[in-house]
C-alpha cells in the first residue's frame, strides 16, 4: 500500500510525521493510518478489508488472553529436496518464518469468543501465501480431533494461495486428508464454521475451507478455485470486475453471509450461541434445558 | 491420424525412416533392429519433463479405449441432475468378468472433435457432481467403484467458478472419505491437481508406469516459482511427478507396467495389465481387504513432518 505525502483534500497537514497518512489501496483516498488500525484494518472511507496477520486476527476477534496455542511441535521438512536456483525449500521456510513469525501457515489452538469456547485455526497469508503442505494438513487434522475431544465448535479463518508446490504431491494429498477431517467433525455432530478471508483459493478452498457447515466471508475477499490470471490466460478473455469476489460467490450461493471484520466477533458469538452443543441437547431434552440458557457454556462448568 | 513424434523420440524415428529408404532387405532389417534398440535406450533414460510429455502423448489409450477392451458391458449414466451433463467426466455401470463395477473417469478424447467436445478431459463442477451421484449409487447398491484419472486439471473457467469448482471438488473428497464400498483409482496418463484427486481418494491408487501425477503442471510451477515458464524442465524434476517418485513418497500403492515407449505401442497389452489389476482388486474386496477406516488412515498418514518433543 502506498504512503502519501502530507496532503489531504488539497490541504497541507504540517507536523504530522510520514506514515501517519496513507492512501487506501482500494479507494485511493488519503486516510489517517491510526484510524484504519483502530477500525480493525478496514478502510473507514470505503470499507476495504486489508489483509491482517493471524495473531492480529486472534487479538481482534477472540476474548483477550483466551488463546492457547496447540501443535507448536510440528516442524516443516523438505521431503522433495526442492530448490529454486540457489534457494532451497528450507531457506524459503526460514524466510517465511522471519516474515511472519510463525513456523508454518496455520495457527491452531483453543480460544473463546464472548465466553464461547472454540477450537480455532487461523491461516497466515504472510507465510508462503498460506499454502498448504504436510504440516498445515496435519495441524488441521489435529485441530479437528482437539475440537472433538473437548466437544467444542471449530472456527477456521481460511486464507490461501492453494497447495504448497514445494511439497509436490504430498501437498496435494493434504486436500484428501483435511476433507476427511471435516467428515470426522461432521460425524461428531459439532459445528464447523469456515470464514473465508482474502484470498482463499485452490486446494484449500477445494478441501476444508469449502466444507464449512456455515461459510462466512469478509467483504471483497478473493474466493475462487482457479486463479484469475490462469483463467484469463486459458480463455483469452478479460474477466468482469468483481469476478471471484466474496459478493460474487455469495450471489452464486456458496456463502451463507458476508460479515464485516468489525462485526465478525458479535456475529460469531450469536452463531455460537445458536450452534453450541449445549443448546442442541437442550432443544431435545428438558433436563438440559435449564443448563443451557443464553449464558456461554463455560459459565456453568468453570 | 498423423504420427505424433515427441522431440526425444526423434532418433528412433530417424532409424525407422532410414529403414524405409533402405536398398536391401538386410539393411532394412538391421536398421529396424537398431531402432528397437534405440527405443529401449531412449525410454530407459527419460527425464521427468520427457515423462510429462509422454504422459500427454495424444496417442495414449484413453479411458474409453480401456473400458471398451476390458468390460463385457458398459452402460453410461449422464447428468448431475442439477445443471447438466459433463462429457469430460464419463460415468456408468460396467460388467467386468461377470461382476458389476461402477465407473467414473475423465475422457480426454481421441479425435480433435472429441477432444474439444470433451474439453480435453477437464471436468466442470457438474462433472464432479455426476461422479458423486454415481459413487453414492454404487454405495447404496453395494458395488465397488473403479475410477480412471486422465486430466490436466479441473477446468479453469468462468462457469466453472460460478458453479463452485472448488466446492465441488471438496465435496467429492469428503464423500470419498465416507464411501462404504471399495474404490480403485488408476492414473492412466496425466493426473493433474485437485481435479485428479477428486476421483482418486481410493483404497488402492495405481499409476501406469509412464503416467505422471502432480500438484500442478510444471509450466505453471515454473511460472510461479522460477518466474519463467521456460524453466518447466527444472520444475518437472523438482515436483517429483513420476510413478516411481509417487511410490517412494508413499502417495500411491502400485505401478502398472507398460511396454517400452508406453501403452500407445501396445494398447491391448496395457488393457490386459489393467484388467489383471481390477481382477486382483475385486478379489481383495471379496477377502475384505479394504475398509473405509483403512482408506482414511492411509491418507491420514501421507505427508512428511518432524515432531519435536516439547
Ligand atoms: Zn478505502
Amino acid at each position: 500500500m502506498g504512503f502519501l505525502k502530507r496532503k489531504r483534500n488539497g490541504l497541507d497537514a504540517p507536523g504530522i510525521p510520514d506514515g501517519l497518512w496513507m492512501k487506501c489501496a482500494a479507494c485511493q483516498q488519503t486516510v489517517y493510518r491510526p484510524e484504519v488500525e483502530e477500525n480493525m484494518h478496514v478502510c473507514p472511507a470505503c470499507g476495504h478489508h486489508y489483509r491482517i496477520g493471524s495473531r492480529q486476527r486472534l487479538e481482534l476477534l477472540m476474548d483477550p488472553g483466551s488463546f492457547q496455542e496447540t501443535g507448536t511441535n510440528l516442524k516443516t521438512v523438505d521431503p522433495l529436496g526442492f530448490r529454486v536456483g540457489e534457494e532451497t525449500y528450507m531457506d524459503r521456510l526460514e524466510r517465511a518464518r522471519e516474515e511472519s513469525g510463525l513456523r508454518d501457515a496455520l495457527l491452531t489452538g483453543f480460544a473463546a469468543i464472548e465466553g464461547f469456547r472454540i477450537a480455532v485455526g487461523v491461516m497466515e497469508s504472510a507465510f508462503i501465501m498460506a499454502s498448504m503442505g504436510s504440516v498445515l494438513g496435519e495441524k488441521f487434522c489435529r485441530l479437528v480431533r482437539d475440537a472433538i475431544r473437548e466437544k467444542v465448535p471449530l472456527v477456521v479463518f481460511a486464507a490461501s494461495g492453494g497447495a504448497r508446490m514445494q511439497e509436490g504431491i504430498l501437498a496435494l494429498m493434504q486436500m484428501a486428508k483435511t476433507a476427511d477431517a471435516v467428515r470426522e467433525i461432521n460425524d461428531a455432530g459439532l459445528p464447523y464454521i469456515s470464514v473465508l478471508t482474502d484470498p482463499t483459493s485452490g486446494g484449500v478452498l477445494a478441501s476444508f475451507a469449502g466444507l464449512g457447515d456455515i461459510i462466512l466471508a469478509e467483504p471483497g475477499a478473493y474466493i475462487g478455485f482457479a486463479g484469475t490470471r490462469l483463467i484469463e490466460g486459458a480463455l483469452k478473455v478479460k474477466l468482469p470486475e468483481g469476478f471471484q469476489r466474496a459478493e460474487y460467490q455469495f450471489e452464486n450461493g456458496f456463502i451463507d453471509q458476508i460479515v464485516k471484520r468489525t462485526e465478525m466477533r458479535p456475529f460469531l458469538a450469536r452463531l455460537l450461541r445458536c450452534l453450541s452443543p449445549q443448546s442442541a441437547r437442550a432443544a431435545l431434552s428438558s433436563k438440559e434445558a435449564d443448563a443451557a440458557s443464553d449464558a456461554p457454556p463455560g459459565a456453568d462448568t468453570e | 491420424m498423423a504420427e505424433t513424434i515427441l522431440p526425444f523420440e526423434r532418433s528412433i524415428y530417424d532409424l525407422i525412416e532410414a529403414a524405409g529408404r533402405a536398398e536391401t532387405v538386410e539393411e532394412r532389417a538391421a536398421l529396424l533392429k537398431q531402432s528397437e534398440a534405440e527405443r529401449l535406450r531412449v525410454y530407459a533414460n527419460l527425464t521427468p519433463w520427457e515423462r510429462v510429455q509422454l504422459a500427454r502423448h495424444p496417442r495414449r489409450p484413453r479411458m474409453l479405449d480401456y473400458t471398451n477392451r476390458i468390460l463385457e458391458d458398459f452402460i453410461e449414466l449422464h447428468g448431475d441432475r442439477v445443471i447438466g451433463d459433463d462429457p469430460a467426466m464419463v460415468c456408468g455401470i460396467g460388467r467386468f468378468r461377470g461382476r458389476t463395477i461402477f465407473i467414473a473417469g475423465q475422457q480426454k478424447g481421441v479425435s480433435t472433435e472429441e477432444k474439444v467436445s470433451r474439453n480435453f478431459g477437464m471436468a466442470h463442477p457438474w462433472g464432479y457432481r455426476k461422479a458423486q451421484r454415481v459413487f453414492r449409487l454404487a454405495e447404496r447398491l453395494g458395488h465397488p467403484v473403479v475410477t480412471f484419472v486422465d486430466t490436466p486439471a479441473a477446468h479453469p473457467g468462468i462457469e466453472a467458478e460460478q458453479r463452485g469448482q472448488g466446492f465441488a471438488i471438496a465435496e467429492s473428497l469428503r464423500l470419498c472419505a465416507d464411501l462404504r464400498v471399495p474404490i480403485l483409482a488408476v492414473v492412466l496418463s496425466e493426473g493433474g491437481s485437485g481435479g485428479a484427486l477428486a476421483i482418486a481418494f481410493a483404497d488402492r491408487v495405481c499409476m501406469f508406469q509412464y503416467a505422471v501425477y502432480m500438484i500442478c503442471p510444471p509450466e505453471r510451477c515454473a511460472e510461479i516459482l522460477w518466474r519463467d515458464v521456460e524453466k518447466k524442465e527444472l520444475a518437472a524434476a523438482a515436483l517429483k511427478v513420476t510413478a516411481q517418485d509417487l511410490m517412494d513418497l508413499g502417495a500411491i500403492d502400485a505401478i502398472l507396467p507398460e511396454p517400452p515407449g508406453g501403452a500407445q505401442y501396445d494398447p491391448a497389452g496395457a488393457a490386459e495389465v489393467l484388467a489383471s489389476e481390477i481382477d486382483r482388486f475385486l478379489e481383495a474386496c471379496r477377502q475384505g481387504a479394504y475398509s473405509v477406516e483403512k482408506r482414511r488412515e492411509k491418507f491420514r498418514r501421507i505427508g512428511h513432518w518432524l515432531e519435536e518433543s516439547l
